[in-house]
């Protein structure tokens, strides 16, 4: 749906996308996920046509965007500030962008009843724009957008303005509202939750770049570099040599938890040779209680520091021969005693929990 | 002890200001030729002669079209000025604007005489378009002073919007952009028209055969006894003047509440 190549853009001397390169694929949910000054925001306005590119080609449905103005793009965008016309009512702001079909005042008024019903805000019509909440803002922003049954819908940090109940309200209605309609969603945030739980894929991107592009589960079990692994939850890094690397699997040697067969990550310049570390997720590593369970891994080691979380306790831990501290998190169960500070323990694994990450700043 | 002596300073000052102008209307009404106290009489003569004069009249109309036409030209090109300068940047961008604020600082007796210098160099002749000419040069930089802060207040996603929902730029500038700097709008009309209205010292240097008004007070005031009827006149002008302030400020704030608290443009 829509086809990015090679995207360069400067403000100044000052560059903005490196060399951006991606397919969003028609009828999916992509996240464009990034801190800010990433350049997600950029690279939303270059698809909309509020900023030009300075190289690279651009094409939505086909059609290449060289040269066409945003108000002849077939993309429709729901603003950060919503950019609600405040001297406008809600169905003036709905109906907008439908004087250019020149349809009668019946059609519209019918057409402007539809998109607030799909949006949960029936019978908002004649309220006065400047008297709605943050929400009821998102909501005509969205119908005012989808009225126009854009081939894509582009989504600037829609969610930022919102408080953490609403929020959450609102990601599983646009979710469901983007799997109804069928439309082409890109989604600006970043909230790393927000990406996983609402997208299909996610391009996750630092300093104008595309750092990695994947699904959800993708990004969260084998992210590529430390950066990636980092933006997404918890990650424990730890030192990591490669002895040896065969079919896109390596011999690694991590800190104190001894050698394991991990897959090479994905990268985007195989060329060079970065320097690599290897993570593992807080959750995929159990304290093993006495006898009980067999683990394919166990590693030896100290609690330094408990934090009891209610659902999940948190411990502190370093390994034999490792001064890294090491976060492993444990579901509180009925029958689970907690360790305490000091305590010999076995650390259960998997050669699967470990993942092998690019070290590049 | 402090209290009481910035109570007293706060009376001599609005006294200071506005004592001067209560006089108009006093004289106005006054029974006597001569402007003294005590009052001799109340009488409306003054005003009756003003409406008996033909040459007041034709002032009064010279002035009114000059200041309406400075007010539209004034206000148009500080428009296109500052939509320009808060929107883009582009090189020689300071120097432009502060060129253009210039005359807001320069005598207007150095602008008079150079524009008169201007207009006989150019072989034209004095007329109220000299007036017009002098006027929108003084008068652009307070409007766009004005309307900056309402352009600066205008979120620019607004105007995105509107492209973004397949309006060109002229017609997202007339359904969004227009309507909401409205208030400004109105304001710098307004001071421009009242800029213009008792501009003196330009329209002294650039009229031709038809003065503005404040010049044919002035030409007035060298004879004793029309004093009482430029006095009428003041008092009308004066009143003129609330009524103008009075109407910008409710429109004013019918748009700011039709707008809601986040978009109260306007400068007063």
């Amino acid at each position: 749906m829509i086809k990015l190549t090679n995207i360069q853009k400067y403000y100044g001397s000052y560059h903005a996308l490196r060399d951006v390169s991606c397919h969003i694929r028609e009828g999916e949910f992509f996240s464009l996920l990034g801190p800010s000054g990433s350049g997600k925001t950029t690279l939303l306005r270059t698809i909309a046509g509020f900023e030009g590119i300075d190289s690279g080609d651009l094409m939505i449905g086909g059609q290449p965007m060289k040269g066409v103005p945003a108000n002849k793009r077939p993309t429709n965008m729901v603003f950060q500030s919503y950019a609600i016309f405040p001297h406008m009512s809600v169905a003036q702001n709905v109906a907008y962008g439908l004087r250019a079909q020149r349809l009668s005042k019946a059609e519209t008024a019918s057409m402007v009843s539809e998109a607030l019903a799909k949006v949960g805000l029936a019978g908002y019509g004649a309220r006065a724009a400047h008297a709605l909440s943050g929400g009821q803002r998102q909501r005509v922003a969205l119908a005012r957008a989808l009225i126009l049954k854009p081939k894509v819908l582009l989504l600037d940090e829609p969610m930022s303005a919102l408080d953490r109940k609403l929020r959450e309200e609102m990601q599983s209605e646009l979710r469901h509202l983007q799997r109804n309609l069928g439309i082409t969603f890109v989604l600006v945030t970043h909230d790393q939750e927000e990406a996983l739980t609402m997208s299909d894929r996610v391009a996750v991107m630092f300093e104008g770049q595309i750092a990695q592009l994947d699904t959800p589960q993708a990004l969260y079990k084998q992210p590529a570099s430390k950066r990636v692994a980092e933006f997404f939850g918890a990650m424990n890094i730890l030192r990591a040599d490669i002895v040896d690397v065969k079919d896109g699997v390596a011999t690694t040697r991590i800190e104190g938890l001894g050698t394991a067969d991990l897959p090479m990550p994905r990268q985007a310049d195989a060329g060079t040779a970065p320097p690599y570390c290897a993570g593992v997720r807080p959750e995929l590593m159990t304290i093993l209680d006495d006898g009980a369970q067999s683990y394919e891994r166990e590693t030896a080691a100290t609690v330094t520091d408990v934090e009891y979380r209610g659902e999940l306790t948190y411990y502190d831990v370093k390994f034999q021969g490792s001064d890294t501290p090491v976060v492993v998190s444990m579901r509180n169960t009925s029958n689970r005693t907690l360790k305490t500070v000091g305590q010999q323990v076995r650390i259960g694994w998997e050669s699967a929990s470990a993942v092998l990450l690019v070290d590049r700043s | 002890m402090s209290k009481r002596i910035l109570t007293i300073f706060m009376i001599v000052f609005v006294l200071f200001l506005y004592a001067p102008t209560l006089l108009l209307p006093i004289f106005a009404f006054n029974d006597s030729s001569i402007i003294a106290f005590p009052l001799s009489g109340f009488t409306l003569d003054w005003f009756k002669s003003l409406a008996a004069a033909v040459e007041l009249r034709k002032a009064a109309v010279t002035s009114l079209t000059i200041a309406v036409t400075s007010a539209v030209i004034a206000t148009i090109l500080a428009l296109l000025a500052t939509s320009a300068t808060v929107r883009y940047r582009f090189p020689g961008k300071g120097a432009m604007i502060g060129t253009i604020m210039l005359p807001m600082f320069l005598p207007e007796i150095i602008i008079g005489v150079s524009l008169l210098t201007v207009v006989l160099l150019a072989g034209l002749e004095l007329s109220i378009y000299t007036i017009i000419m002098g006027h929108v040069l003084i008068c652009t930089p307070f409007c766009i002073a004005i309307l900056r802060s309402s352009f600066q207040q205008l979120d620019p996603s607004l105007e995105e919007a509107s492209l973004d929902l397949g309006e060109s730029r002229l017609t997202t500038f007339r359904r969004v952009t227009l309507p909401l700097i409205m208030p400004g709008v109105i304001s710098s009309l307004l001071i421009a028209f009242t800029i213009s209205l008792d501009e003196f010292v330009i329209a002294f240097f650039l009229s031709g055969t038809k003065p503005t008004l404040p010049v044919y007070i002035w030409s007035q005031l060298r004879f004793p006894q029309r004093i009482p009827s430029v006095m009428a006149l003041g008092t009308l002008l004066l009143l003129l003047s609330i009524i103008l302030l009075t109407l910008s400020e409710l429109l004013r704030r019918r748009s700011a509440r039709r707008l809601g608290k986040d978009m109260a443009g306007g400068a007063w």
